[in-house]
């Protein structure tokens, strides 16, 4: 099996599913000869020409509306947003047309849109280029938002959101894009959107969280098993809807649980996490959940100092396992 | 500006030919159809704003005096093109194919009602003001891309046109050239806020040059210079030559909707005195009648004709069954997530126990 960095899983699903169907289209800003900022959709330009990877004018709200448009037509759009950043004037179009067109059509008409976008600090982006957005989407019914951790995932996951008949949100942690490698099958695959995914089995406590923190947990797990406590990482991979039953489950089998997201603490998609174990898991629980989260300000700072201090790391992740396998 | 912009129109308000050259590709029997698409369409709206006082269809949103306007443009559309109204553009969907009871449907809260019949694209009406703008162009460029001939037209006011999505849609719009009819209803307010307070511009026909886009602008209340500018438009755009943005001056004598009261904030006798004057349906009246083709018989004909479509779509939609509990949570994704199957459950596990 091949390895693979995280971003060029992205570019080969892309790659994969344009091959696959041709209703399948990307449009986006810096999309084509660039082949976009981060490079994701490097190559495809030049393979399947402008009319299929569409350069647009700097616009996110039109790149989602004309996007819903075309997939109301019944071609499956592929939108990037070029960073998570830059959706918000998309909102509108995402919250109140895609996410609700197939409910107030009787399902008469359906917009499969995929929506890519990276998200996630840690490259000096500041406050503009460092965004987490999840949270904001994930409480929408008609939407799906899909956040992965491996090459593995992103490939699996990626086809199948491209694939889904409804509108999905494909948040890509940009830190995660070159530092994260991992093994990818050249073969045709698809990830189950909506199913959350044990990446480390352990009995002392539970990790739950999503995208680069995951790594984070992994790397922290190792380093704990040194002193004899058993991490349990449970990959969300998809945040909205979330995965009820895995997440009980996992809360269950070590009665521990740490909630781990770069988000801010109060309103993160891991209070819904909390939420589910608190109504399902009382009886279950060894010690009360714990959330480890950015703090509560507005964005991620531009000093370095600073920046470090707000990002998550494997050191955060690993302090918290210790003090909850101690409590 | 406003000079560069002058007021198309073929009959002026007293039903007088003012574009004769014009006129000659209309038959009198296509301009009769009109007529009759139009007083079908007004004796709906009025039935509508009634069936909402007595409580049979929710709060409801009038068009009446927008007839020509809405249908003159719908007219020139041919089959398989598509439409993205607003929810005051009934009157359009209605002349494009969609079913009566349907558009009744929907104003008695049904989703069933925003269906149109199978083949007919007609997106549900869009309520966030000029995203539909948008989703046109979307439509229109997948056409293009297909290679099809197919055009789509969007409805929207003119408070729309002070709204983001309308920018982007022109710009994207005539960026790829793309066959869109941008179609613009100015009836100049904006619920209570007039035209002029909207924008400082006199016109908004101008602002598509902007986009060095094709922009005319129309007597929205001349429904023989709606069809003929809109068929012009449409043909450009078939033959890819681009989309246009068409400005129809109209007016809405009602409020903004049943929940609203228009004499708050303009005079109404402005509405009283516009249907003795610019009135869509009374000029052509005036026009048939100059041209002695006018019949009072044939009028009570087809009002009767009308009455009895308009009764039969009510009974229609008064035998609909009500809703089942279950329908709150269908269509919410392709199949139901496990969220959704879950309320499901417990939402009926609920009724049942009452």
């Amino acid at each position: 099996m091949a390895t693979s960095n995280f971003i060029s899983a992205v570019t080969q699903a892309l790659k994969e599913e344009m091959e696959r169907d041709d209703g399948v289209f990307v449009l986006g800003e810096d999309v084509g000869a660039k082949g976009g900022v981060f490079r994701a959709t490097e190559g495809l330009y030049e393979q399947f020409g402008e009319l299929r990877v569409l350069d647009t004018p700097l616009a996110e709200s039109a790149i989602a509306g004309v996007g819903i448009g075309a997939a109301m037509y019944g071609l499956r759009p592929v939108a990037e947003m070029q960073f998570a950043d830059f959706m918000l004037p998309a909102v509108n179009q995402i919250i109140s047309e895609a996410a609700k067109i197939r409910y107030r059509s009787n399902n008469d008409w359906d917009v499969p849109i995929t929506v890519r976008a990276p998200y996630g600090g840690g490259i000096h982006g500041a406050l503009y280029h460092s965004q987490s957005l999840e949270a904001l989407f994930a409480s929408t019914p008609g939407l799906k938002v899909v956040i992965p951790s491996t090459p593995y995932d992103v490939k699996g996951l990626l086809k199948a959101a491209i694939r889904d008949p409804d509108p999905v949100l494909f948040f890509e942690h940009k830190k995660a894009y070159r530092l994260i490698k991992g093994e990818v099958p050249e073969e045709d695959y698809t990830v189950p959107i909506g199913t959350a995914d044990v990446k480390r089995e352990g009995e002392d406590v539970t990790v739950m969280t999503y995208g680069l923190c995951v790594h984070f947990a992994l790397e922290a797990a190792e380093k704990l098993e040194a002193e004899g406590i058993s991490t349990h990482v449970l990959d969300l991979r998809t945040v909205y809807p979330l995965d009820h039953a895995a997440v009980v489950e996992a809360a269950r089998h070590t009665g521990k649980i740490l909630l781990v997201t770069e988000d801010n603490k109060e309103g993160s998609v891991l209070n819904e996490a909390a939420a589910t174990i608190a109504e399902n898991c009382l009886f279950d629980l060894d010690a009360p959940v714990e959330r480890l989260a950015a703090p509560d300000v507005p964005a991620m700072p531009y000093a370095s100092p600073l920046e470090k201090h707000y990002m998550m790391n494997t050191e955060k992740v690993e302090k918290a396992i210790r003090e909850l396998a101690e409590f | 500006m406003i000079e560069d912009f002058p007021m198309q129109q073929i009959i002026n308000e007293d039903g007088e030919i003012v574009d004769a050259d014009a006129l000659n590709d209309i038959s009198t029997e296509k301009v009769k159809s009109f007529y009759y698409k139009m007083l079908c369409a007004r004796m709906l709206d009025k039935k509508c704003v009634n069936l909402q006082r007595q409580g049979k269809i929710g709060t409801y949103v009038p068009y009446e005096g927008q007839e020509a306007a809405q249908i003159g443009s719908a007219v020139a559309l041919e089959e398989g093109d598509w439409i993205f109204p607003t929810y005051r553009d009934h009157a359009a969907t209605l002349t494009f194919g969609h079913s009566m009871r349907n558009l009744l449907l929907n104003w008695r809260g049904r989703p069933e009602g925003n269906v149109p019949p199978e083949g007919v694209n007609i997106f549900p009406p869009g309520i966030p003001i000029a995203s539909q703008l948008l989703h046109a162009t979307g439509a229109a460029w997948a056409e293009k891309k297909h290679g099809s001939d197919r055009v789509s037209l969007v409805y929207f006011g003119d408070g729309a046109t002070s709204e983001g999505d309308f920018h982007e849609a022109l710009n994207f719009g005539s960026v790829f050239n793309i066959p869109t009819i941008f179609f613009n209803q100015n009836n100049g307010y904006a619920i209570s806020v007039p035209m002029e307070r909207q924008m400082k511009t006199k016109t908004i026909a101008q602002k598509g040059l902007a986009y060095d886009m094709d922009c005319l602008r129309i007597d929205g209340n001349d429904v023989l210079a709606v069809f003929a500018a809109t068929k012009a438009s449409v043909d450009r755009a078939r033959a890819n030559q681009g989309p246009t943005l068409i400005e129809a001056v109209t007016w809405r004598y009602g409020a903004h909707t049943t929940a609203d009261d228009a004499s708050k904030y303009r005079d109404q006798n402005e509405s009283e005195t516009r249907r003795e004057t610019t009135d869509p349906l009374l000029r052509v009246q005036r026009y048939l009648q100059t041209q002695n083709t006018w019949n009072e018989d044939w009028l009570k004909t087809i009002e009767e004709e009308i009455t009895d479509e308009i009764e039969t779509a009510i009974a229609e939609m008064e035998a609909y069954p009500e809703p089942d509990l279950r329908q709150l949570f269908d269509y919410v994704y392709d199949r139901p997530t496990w969220t959704i199957q879950e309320q499901v459950n417990q939402h009926l596990a609920v009724q049942g126990e009452e």
